[in-house]
């Protein structure tokens, strides 16, 4: 066992832990704060597979965007704070019995699966490569994404602006 | 027992945080409870992608995949999270099971 996995067992640890935190928390904020650990473990993991550049990429966008804006989110509706976030037990039973069953096959198949051998000798430098993909074979999606995110940009701006005025108007 | 890990053991930890996300989509109620439960399986589907990329099973396809993955997981983001705020100051609520407007 050398470092490498020890590595990867702690991280891995880490990240399905606090996964499981996220959903059998109660506290909303709780679940929130242990996404952020879940994130960070998927950056790591990332690492371990040699993806310098989607790891930096996880941890500016999801921990510093979308984890900022769900607990943006959670914080404007704290009203909502002490409701009960769950189903009642009756209904969570068919849940846990189809999401083991979902996730005992998965499970199975992954680790019955011969894989070609693994051999291959990982990626140096990925950045440089994925900037020259991006700028050839998948600059159609480039494009299609940027224009994406300004749509995106301006829906919630007026999604989010719009109940303020009708309720000023009210 | 092997030790050394492979391909599988990511492509478990991956399965166990799709399954996990599923459950937190079908049992939450609270609507940005969802929200997180459906980050956590786009998450595990980045992992496989570069999972596959590291041990030679795709290119680097899969990371330029994963790429997009987060950017379209910012801009949902960032959609839903408009929704839910409307949804809060309209209907004053962010359960998802009392969202029944358009039923009647």
């Amino acid at each position: 066992m050398n470092w490498y996995d020890i590595a990867f067992y702690a991280f891995a640890i880490v990240t399905v832990v606090s996964a499981v935190g996220v959903v059998f928390s109660r506290n909303i904020l709780y679940a929130a704060f242990a996404l952020l650990f879940t994130f960070f473990g998927i950056a790591a993991l990332y690492v371990l597979l040699t993806a310098d550049f989607i790891a930096i990429t996880q941890i500016l966008l999801y921990v510093g965007g979308i984890l900022v804006l769900i607990i943006f989110g959670v914080m404007l509706t704290s009203r909502a704070f002490n409701v009960e976030v769950k189903r009642g037990l009756l209904k969570r039973i068919p849940a846990v019995l189809v999401v083991g069953a979902m996730a005992g096959t998965l499970i199975g198949v992954l680790t019955t699966t011969q894989w070609p051998s693994s051999n291959f000798s990982p990626y140096e430098d990925t950045a440089r490569p994925i900037g020259a993909l991006l700028m050839t074979q998948f600059v159609l999606p480039f494009e299609l994404a940027s224009v994406l995110l300004l749509v995106a940009l301006i829906g919630a701006v007026i999604i989010a602006r719009r109940e303020k005025e009708r309720g000023a108007q009210l | 027992m092997n030790l050394h890990v492979g391909l599988t053991d990511f492509l478990v930890v991956s399965a166990i945080l799709f399954s996990l996300g599923i459950y937190g989509v079908v049992t939450r109620k609270n609507a940005i409870m969802v929200l997180m439960g459906i980050e956590l399986i786009l998450n595990s589907a980045n992992l496989n992608f570069v999972a596959f990329t590291r041990f030679g099973l795709m290119n680097l396809t899969g990371q330029v995949i994963a790429l997009f993955v987060i950017i379209l997981a910012a801009a949902e983001a960032a959609i839903l999270l408009a929704i839910v705020l409307n949804i809060h100051q309209q209907l004053d609520t962010v359960n998802v099971d009392e969202v029944d407007k358009l039923k009647n």
